[in-house]
């Protein structure tokens, strides 16, 4: 738990400007000092509130629980991973044998078929959401460009955009999986169709706000420097290259940020509709479980799909500070 | 490779004498293999996806999975737990599932058009038994009067629907629906509870599926409507429906979180009735032959484990299904049926030895009496709309259930020494068709050779000639 709260600090004091040296233990106490009162106040709320909620599983979990969980999904996971060892070792003495009775038999080694742990289904989660994003981002920053050049083209578009851009994840899931069993037939496939239907959904949702902000910040160029272009006789692509890219940077980043929230979202959503590999899965089977401990599993993913979040979002600010010249646009 | 090249090094080491044996046991192997390779062949298709939902009744795939009888195979089986029983069909329709654990009714509905059209077949029968159907406690309070007490003053069991009867009446009477759940339209839960409701005059409704109606609520007393299994408990919670009847431990889970009360197990509305069944496309038997045979092969060996020895491995079982990627349920609430006791009542538990058969009584052996009962239930509420002859329902039946498959396999695990002739019917003589049987709630004989009549002897239900 410690380590958990500073390490949340350090973030925090990441994000903060640096000041002078006698005011470092105050700035300490502002930076970690307080939210980790903050974070003892909410455990301490919770611990009580939890204790006062009873379900048909059994009481609310609190924070011990939640924490407890976390330990025996560890476990899990190791106690896994070495069945997942011992399949190997089975199925290699299965080839083994089998090639010296069938000679003609190229043996292979299969992945292994048991149950995707906890760590797996993060690793898959964030797999997925950030296929979908990049997909997205591919496709809207050329789209948003495009609107935010041509006024015309905004015009036509527009409509479209505001029309799909509320759209919710479950409303798109079906349609999306009707087309992708219809269209992606393979007897091998390269990847899960499962993995495809969150992909596809979550580059749905996903796309607008990189697509609107990347225009407004497209149309809305200095004029100064749309007029040295014209005055220096740019080609369209090299007044895209180094007039429109660069002055729209911020905007594009603000729009890839707000993406990514969108897109996190909208991933647990699917995942738990669709029962597609990942942690909104791991949610929806643990409901469907009803075991005892149900619940607090449900609330370390809870904890844990929140924890992510943050980090895609921090991570995704510093990309953006980094590739942004307009400083001030990040603490948008 | 590793192996191959160690065995090498030890050649080397030990020398020449142990050549002789080592010839020796790489021609017995060999030998072996032949007989094997002769009777039946490697698989075609080594991976495989199987579907299932969260009942214990699934209990033989993992069970298959756990204790390596797939991998025996040298089947690569992967287990995935299936939102709903739709879902689940189109899966394996799709391909994107090899193989799942179906409800009887589902090969037969599939082939036949009622609802996805598609050819299903099932060499493999899951189990008997393993329902109950559960009322919330409201509804218990009100039934309550109507049920006789035994001298320590625990209701007398088998409850009938007549017990029902006066509190549907008083729902009617205020105007308001008595609905209920059960896991699908072609389910075994949806016949069985329709059984037990008609048995005790209250009308569950009918399907016209040539008048696109397929809600099944036509001239209903009680409204049945499709909720997926493990959502039964916390739907019944929220006073959405009344009572539902599913399969384990959805049941005992209600008495566990004390929001319901079980009234009657499926054993007692007809004894050692065949409930879920192993299906796979009929393209996929016949494109992979083998790999069909070696699944039934470990499903078989899988069911036979379940029941050895009195039972004695079920706390095992029960064990590995509580496992979040199967059950998932607590161990003590599966436990309470798998290991033969049934809690109806908070604290009232009963011996029900047979709650859950996967093997002894011939449980696996897929029955062309048991697909016709199905039938019978289907043109009894209306899913089939027209009369049909009796040829019609037998041909059905061997279109889907396909004992030929299970007697290959059985025959090879016989022949192999991993299992016993005594286990199973003899193949010679078995006809597909169990003897008339007389043990349903309302003492109604069914012979399976005989639909029409039998479809005939009942008060509520659709008759020869009728037409909704």
């Amino acid at each position: 738990m410690n380590t958990v709260i500073t390490s949340v600090g350090k973030l925090f004091s990441s994000t903060a400007a640096p000041s002078q040296g006698q005011n470092i233990l105050n700035n300490a106490l502002q930076l970690i000092g307080i939210p980790m009162m903050g974070i003892a106040v909410f455990l301490l709320l919770w611990g009580t509130a939890a204790q006062n909620i009873d379900t048909s599983l059994g009481k609310f979990p609190g924070p011990a629980a939640v924490y407890e969980q976390f330990g025996s999904l560890y476990n899990e996971h190791i106690a896994e991973r070495e069945k997942a060892a011992a399949f190997y070792e089975r199925q290699e003495e299965r080839n083994a044998k089998r090639v010296a009775q069938d000679p003609t038999y190229e043996p292979r080694i299969r992945k292994y078929t048991g149950k995707e742990t906890f760590l797996d289904q993060i690793f898959t989660s964030l797999l997925t959401v950030m296929s979908g994003f990049f997909l997205a981002a591919f496709l809207a920053i050329p789209l948003g460009i495009a609107i935010g050049l041509s006024k015309t083209l905004n015009t036509a578009v527009n409509p479209i955009i505001q029309i799909f851009r509320p759209v919710s994840p479950l409303a798109w899931l079906p349609l999306v999986t009707m087309v992708v069993s219809a269209l992606y037939v393979s007897p091998d496939p390269m990847v899960a169709k499962s993995f495809l239907n969150s992909l596809i959904t979550v580059t749905l949702c996903c796309i607008w706000p990189m697509v609107i902000n990347t225009s407004v910040g497209v149309a809305s160029i200095d004029n100064d420097l749309v007029n040295v272009s014209r005055v220096i006789r740019l080609p369209a692509l090299k007044h895209v290259q180094k007039i429109v890219l660069p002055a729209s940077v911020p905007a594009i980043f603000t729009g890839m940020r707000l993406s990514l929230g969108v897109a996190w979202m909208v991933l647990i959503a699917a995942e738990m509709l669709a029962q597609n590999p990942g942690l909104g899965k791991f949610v929806w089977d643990e409901f469907q479980n009803g075991s005892s401990e149900s619940l607090s599993r449900i609330m370390a993913a809870v904890v844990v799909i929140g924890f992510i979040g943050f980090l895609l979002d921090r991570t995704m600010l510093q990309v953006q500070r980094w590739a942004s010249w307009d400083k001030s646009s990040a603490s948008r | 490779m590793k192996h191959l090249g160690s065995s090498l090094k030890r050649f080397k080491k030990n020398g020449i004498a142990k050549i002789a044996a080592c010839v020796a046991s790489v021609g017995l192997a060999f030998a072996g293999n032949q007989t094997l390779a002769e009777e039946l062949g490697w698989p075609e298709k080594e991976e495989l996806k199987f579907g299932f939902i969260k009942l214990t009744d699934m209990a033989p795939i993992a069970i298959a999975y756990e204790n390596g009888y797939f991998e025996d195979e040298g089947l690569y089986v992967t287990i995935e737990a299936q939102a709903n029983w739709k879902v689940l069909l189109n899966g394996v329709i799709d391909g994107s599932l090899d193989g799942a654990h179906m409800l009887a009714g589902q090969p037969i509905a599939a082939t036949m058009g009622f609802g996805t059209q598609a050819h299903i077949i099932t060499p493999f029968s899951m189990d008997l038994n393993g329902n109950g159907i559960t009322v919330s406690n409201e509804i218990w309070e009100q039934m309550k009067p109507n049920i006789p007490k035994m001298d320590d003053g625990r209701p007398v069991h088998p409850i009938k629907a007549d017990a029902l009867k006066p509190v549907v009446e008083k729902y009617q009477a205020d105007g308001k629906p008595f609905n209920m759940g059960m896991v699908f339209p072609v389910s075994t839960h949806n016949y069985e509870l329709r059984y037990w409701l008609a048995a005790g005059g209250i009308h569950p409704g009918y399907y016209a599926p040539h008048k696109g109606d397929t809600s099944g609520q036509i001239d209903a007393d009680a409204l049945l409507s499709v909720t997926p299994p493990p959502q039964m408990p916390a739907t019944l919670e929220a006073g959405t429906i009344y009572g539902y009847c599913v399969g384990e431990p959805w049941n005992q889970q209600a008495v566990f979180k004390g929001i319901g009360v079980p009234v009657i197990t499926d054993y007692e509305i007809w004894k050692n009735n065949p409930e879920k069944v192993f299906g796979i496309t009929a393209e996929f038997a016949e494109k992979y032959p083998n790999t069909t045979i070696r699944l039934t092969r470990a499903l078989i060996r899988a069911a036979k484990w379940l029941d050895e020895n009195n039972n004695a491995n079920r706390p095992a079982a029960v064990k590995i299904l509580s496992q979040s990627n199967y059950v998932g349920a607590d161990y003590d609430v599966i436990a309470n049926s798998m290991t033969g006791t049934f809690e109806y009542e908070k604290g009232d538990k009963r011996e029900v030895p047979d709650f859950n058969v996967f093997f002894r009584y011939n449980a696996t052996y897929p029955y062309y009496s048991d697909a016709i009962w199905y039938l019978t239930q289907m043109r009894r509420w209306g899913q089939i709309s027209e009369t049909k002859p009796d040829s019609w329902y037998v041909d059905m039946a061997k279109k889907v259930y396909r004992p030929d498959i299970y007697s290959k396999a059985a025959q090879s695990l016989i022949d192999e020494g991993l299992m016993d002739a005594k286990d199973f019917p003899d193949f010679e003589t078995e006809t597909g068709f169990k003897p008339p049987q007389k043990e349903f709630i309302d003492d109604i004989v069914y012979d399976g050779t005989k639909p029409n009549d039998y479809i005939n002897s009942f008060n509520i239900g659709l008759k020869k000639g009728d037409v909704l």
